[in-house]
């Protein structure tokens, strides 16, 4: 008896809770494919009481009453821009989760490429000025020169040699 | 100097851009049935709903269609002005009671005062969708040729009635069919 009881678990768990939520979706469409249609365009749309969501997530009930009217639209007919026209029509372009492309809306549109673009310009002078500074730094007048060498000479005294044994000294330390 | 310039200035434009956006209300969506026709409807009357009332019939008059709904919070803070806007007889108000129970409604009205000439039952809000009706209450001003020449959202204030609505209504009512009046007009309206 046991040994049945996971088994039965597994059994509820993959086999009839999948059932149940089957069953609970079906009820809720009629007709599949225009639900689809609905769905497709109710995602389209925005709904303006809860503003960041599409009508299609929303339960609000203004979202659900735009839902129904879309259902109806769909059902009579009428084609996906037909309807986002008649809600244009009443909400205003603000009711399309994606703007139309329009005077009004040209900088939203244009603006991530405007700035791109301002920043490609930014960065290409900013490397050009560089590389104009790294060639000029090649030529040195003969003073620098001097100075250039004196200071590479330095870097291979002895001085700098003895620093070197100081922290290999101090390394050891630390691990006595 | 550029070098600091430059960030200066996109600061400037950047805090300029979040001022702005500070004023603005993202909830005011504007209507786009300005300097639109007003579309008809028919619906039957709260208090006698065997009577339909068509919005036909309005025509060659200024009337104010308020939206309104027993439910509605805000409605309820807005109906005492409406109240008094109707006792001065200067433009009739008629409701558009948004999906209520009639019950509900007609009781509301006994508890406030009615300012409507009459009210409308939209019980499944067709009409308000038809009217782009996206919260209660909304208010709008309707002209003798039947277009909607302003909308208020939310609650109308007294400030609201006095600088815009008012001055409006009376433009409206003064114009004949060939003068065009626009809410740009009124200077509150803005």
């Amino acid at each position: 008896m046991s040994s049945l009881k996971p088994g039965i678990v597994l059994l509820c768990l993959f086999v009839i809770a999948p059932l149940a939520l089957a069953k609970e979706a079906e009820y809720m469409v009629a007709d599949p494919e225009m639900e689809k249609t609905v769905n497709e365009i109710s995602a389209e749309l925005r709904c303006l009481v809860c503003q960041n969501q599409t009508i299609a997530d929303s339960n609000a009930p203004l979202a659900v009453d735009l839902k129904n009217q879309v259902r109806d639209m769909v059902e009579s007919g009428q084609s996906q821009s037909d309807i986002i026209d008649y809600m244009v029509e009443r909400y205003g372009d603000f009711v399309r989760y994606r703007p139309p492309m329009k005077a009004s809306t040209m900088l939203l549109w244009v603006g991530p490429f405007l700035l791109l673009l301002i920043g490609v310009v930014v960065l290409v002078v900013n490397l050009r000025k560089r590389t104009a500074v790294i060639k000029n730094d090649g030529d040195l007048s003969a003073e620098e020169n001097e100075r250039l060498q004196r200071l590479l000479a330095a870097e291979s005294s002895p001085q700098v040699a003895k620093r070197g044994d100081l922290s290999s000294q101090k390394a050891g330390e630390e691990k006595s | 100097m550029v070098r600091y310039l430059v960030p200066l200035i996109v600061f400037l434009g950047v805090a300029g851009f979040l001022l702005k956006g500070l004023e603005l209300n993202p909830r005011e969506v504007p209507s786009p049935f300005i300097d639109k026709p007003a579309p008809n409807f028919s619906l039957p009357k709260l208090h006698e709903p065997e009577a339909q009332f068509a919005s036909k019939d309005m025509l060659g008059k200024v009337w104010l269609l308020n939206v309104w709904a027993s439910w509605c919070v805000a409605c309820r803070s807005e109906h005492p002005l409406l109240v008094q806007l109707s006792r001065a007889n200067i433009v009739p108000v008629y409701g558009l009671n948004y999906k209520d129970e009639p019950d509900d409604a007609r009781n509301w009205l006994r508890e406030l005062g009615d300012a409507y000439v009459s009210s409308l039952i939209d019980y499944e809000g067709k009409v308000g969708i038809d009217y782009g009706v996206y919260g209660v209450p909304e208010t709008f001003v309707i002209d003798k040729q039947g277009i909607i020449r302003h909308k208020v959202i939310g609650p109308v204030t007294p400030s609201a009635l006095d600088n815009c609505v008012l001055p409006l209504v009376r433009k409206l009512q003064q114009a004949t069919a060939q003068t065009v009046v626009k809410r740009t007009e009124v200077e509150g309206c803005a």
